[in-house]
């Protein structure tokens, strides 16, 4: 038994070797991963900024004027344009050098006395998430403007709904994007370790040669599963420390919490990067087997686009993807503080997961052998 | 006739070349499964299953006040196709159920809603968000406080005060009337599409090569560097346009993605980015001359910045300037941008023409360079 895990130790050593022994190859652990987590904190947001429009204002009035004002002190619009003439809003728009247009009507100040002014908003639809959140700030705009006149004539504003965000009281979304990319740049890494580790040698041949060894199946595939998962934990835990320290996430939780999610995470991205290898013959397929199963997994996550907006069976679908689940453990110790008991019925399923996928491994494992 | 002779001869090396390379393509499962099935997959995900807009949301509403008025608001909410209420008579009740993660929000009529509400005193209705998906919550507080606005102008006028407000917004959406997010999602699948067969598929092609050393061995026979390249990419190229108009054939019949651009200027536009693509798989090929290393690159350099730095899902205008930055180096950006427009608005040749530029200076760049390196390698 002793001798078995010296074996065991011993492989497991050859394998890390092998993965850091090049420095070519010890980079590509090491910078990318960094890179990712940098590079997409930063880019993986849905707020907006400094939104450019333009003012077709055909009502010279004090109140038109008043209600510009609220569009020009607000930060998240920058006026790119006056126009003079209608057709500009069609050519800011369709150019992209505008993305909202505010038009007042010839009798706006004149129709208040009376009934309603109005204000049309248009936004540039392309990209349906700026042109929702564009028309949702302009809009909040007019109503506080509505609520000043009525203020002003000494009329009772009607009442209006208080709310509050609890978790993200400024409705960050960098606070949501970054702990997810720890899964998913996690996620990542340990599938190119593991999935390739088999394909190579095959492909240099030292497979045969290993197999003549006193090693038996379940040494092996321990021995290729031990480096793919510590790699994955230590990565896990530097862009960890980069979502607190460097983008200030507020991580209000308990790490053990985190760890015991993580750690069923990577029994699940070891699992299925072992699969993809026994499958594959050759590296290329190996690669292109980890692409297979990446990018409908990244989309079934909820990474960017939330599992509740999608239809029932695609929902359905995501009942087996481990990354869905390692998000809501990660989000919710960051943001919420959830303790292991809240989070039960997300950890189960990720143990239930993680265990089948390392069966699977093993028996496909197996099977190629023999 | 020597040159005649010689043309003959480039043809039928090309010939050759081009028979071995598609025959090479048609055995390998995997490359045609990344090259017309991986496409499918994704747009089925994304016309039918994916969305950004949010549906049945489950809300706890909090009837502290049981009279008629929360009643009628309550029905507001129980027949919008975007809430799905859970009525609560208590406040501890729905913050369990968020906690628990069962509503993503809670509505709190107070237990004076109606006396409030009559005597103009303020906050009758309270909303609480969770908000750890905060542009979800955003959309969801945009929600509540239409459907209240709503039922606050039925409600006074059945009082018969008019609820008169000095200024009235007119919202429209242009180019996306429906206001679906898959218009404009969908689109840009063709960039995912078009940037895995191009780069990645290619880069580790070409990379197990090199590792190999036929590429060498190719090199030292007749055929020209120029020639090579042409065969081992044409076929990649074939594959990739097969692929796009896959895409756009799906978008538009399956998913009813308007497409308002003329198509032969979209497909155009679709050669150059895939001239683009191909170019960067190649010089990662030759660059690195290792699978693992090349699969590696690919995705660093072409993959994720196509899903990330482009415009395909995040606004890069929100972004800070030196991401913004970093994206204007990106074939990627440039193609997005002209096929959400030439979908959604049509051939606005003002905004195209920078697009197309971009694209063929990077497609010239990339292709010349590689062709450099792997002329040098054999020197």
């Amino acid at each position: 038994m002793r001798l078995r895990l010296e074996r065991l130790l011993a492989l497991i050593k050859k394998e890390f070797l092998a993965l850091l022994k090049d420095p070519r190859s010890r980079g590509v652990i090491i910078f990318p991963p960094l890179l990712q987590t940098l590079m997409f904190g930063y880019a993986a947001t849905f707020d907006i900024k400094e939104v450019p429009y333009v003012v077709y204002n055909e009502d010279h009035s004090e109140a038109s004027r008043e209600l510009l004002a609220g569009f020009r002190g607000s930060p998240y619009f920058r006026l790119v344009e006056v126009a003079d003439r209608p057709g500009r809003i069609a050519e800011l728009l369709d150019t992209e050098k505008a993305v909202l247009a505010v038009r007042i009507g010839p009798n706006f100040a004149r129709n208040q006395e009376r009934d309603e002014g109005v204000v049309q908003l248009i936004a540039d639809g392309r990209n349906s998430n700026t042109a929702a959140l564009a028309l949702n700030y302009g809009s909040a705009i007019v109503q506080q403007y509505n609520e000043d006149r009525l203020d002003e004539r000494g009329l009772k504003a009607p009442a209006v709904i208080i709310s509050r965000s609890w978790y993200n009281e400024n409705l960050r979304s960098r606070w949501f994007f970054v702990p997810g990319i720890v899964a998913m740049v996690t996620q990542v890494v340990t599938l190119l370790v593991t999935a390739l580790s088999v394909a190579r040698e095959r492909e240099q041949g030292t497979f045969d040669q290993l197999l003549v060894t006193p090693y038996t199946p379940v040494d092996l595939i321990v021995g290729k599963a031990v480096p793919g998962f510590l790699i994955g934990l230590v990565e896990a835990t530097v862009i960890l420390l980069a979502a607190i320290f460097w983008f200030e996430v507020p991580f209000r939780g308990n790490l053990l919490v985190l760890y015991l999610g993580l750690i069923l995470f990577l029994l699940s991205a070891v699992g299925v990067g072992l699969m993809i290898s026994s499958l594959s013959a050759t590296m290329q397929q190996g690669l292109l087997g980890t692409f297979i199963f990446l990018t409908p997994a990244m989309v079934l996550s909820g990474f960017a686009t939330p599992v509740e907006n999608m239809t029932p069976f695609v929902q359905s679908l995501t009942v087996v993807n481990p990354i869905k689940y390692i998000l809501v453990i990660i989000r919710e110790v960051f943001l919420k503080g959830s303790s292991t008991q809240l989070l039960v019925h997300q950890l189960w399923p990720l143990a239930v997961i993680g265990t089948c996928c390392l069966i699977l491994a093993g028996w496909l494992f197996r099977r190629r052998i023999y | 006739m020597s040159d005649a002779n010689h043309r003959g001869g480039s043809m039928m090396r090309l010939g050759g070349l081009l028979r071995k390379e598609t025959r090479q393509i048609l055995r390998d499962p995997s490359a045609l499964v990344i090259a017309l099935v991986m496409p499918v997959v994704l747009l089925l995900l994304f016309g039918y299953g994916v969305s950004l807009d949010a549906r049945d949301v489950p809300v706890a509403v909090v009837m502290e006040d049981a009279g008629p008025e929360a009643a009628t608001l309550l029905g507001r909410f129980q027949i919008s196709k975007y809430f799905t209420p859970i009525t609560v008579p208590t406040m501890r009740q729905a913050m369990e159920l968020m906690d628990e993660g069962a509503v993503d929000g809670i509505v709190r009529m107070r237990s004076d809603f109606a006396r409030q509400l009559l005597g103009g005193g303020d906050a009758p209705v309270q909303l609480v968000l969770d908000a750890v998906d905060a542009n979800r919550a955003g959309q969801i507080r945009g929600y509540v406080n239409g459907i209240y606005q709503q039922w606050l102008a039925g409600y006074m006028e059945q009082r018969g005060q008019e609820l008169k407000l000095p200024a009235e917004v007119r919202e429209r959406m242009w180019f996306n009337e429906t206001r679906r997010s898959q218009n404009s999602l969908v689109p840009g699948l063709l960039v995912l599409n078009m940037t895995l067969v191009g780069a990645l598929l290619t880069a580790l092609v070409m990379a197990r090569e090199w590792e190999r050393g036929t590429m060498e061995a190719l090199l030292v026979t007749p055929v020209r560097v120029w020639e090579i390249l042409v065969g081992k990419l044409l076929p990649y190229y074939v594959l990739g346009m097969a692929g796009m108009a896959l895409s756009v054939l799906m978008s538009v019949f399956l998913f009813d993605v308007p497409l308002r651009g003329p198509m032969p200027l979209l497909a155009g536009g679709a050669t150059l980015f895939l001239l683009a693509a191909l170019g960067m798989g190649l010089l990662i090929s030759v660059l690195t001359r290792n699978q693992f290393l090349a699969g590696q690159a690919a995705i660093l350099a072409t993959f994720l910045p196509a899903f990330f730095l482009s415009g395909l899902i995040f606004d890069l205008a929100g972004t800070p300037a030196f991401i913004q930055v970093i994206s204007r180096f990106i074939p990627a950006y440039y193609f997005t941008g002209f096929v959400k427009t030439m979908f959604l608005v049509g051939a606005v040749w003002e905004t195209i023409r920078y697009q197309l530029a971009a694209l063929t200076a990077m497609a010239a760049f990339f292709l010349l360079l590689s062709y450099r390196k792997t002329r040098k390698r054999l020197e």
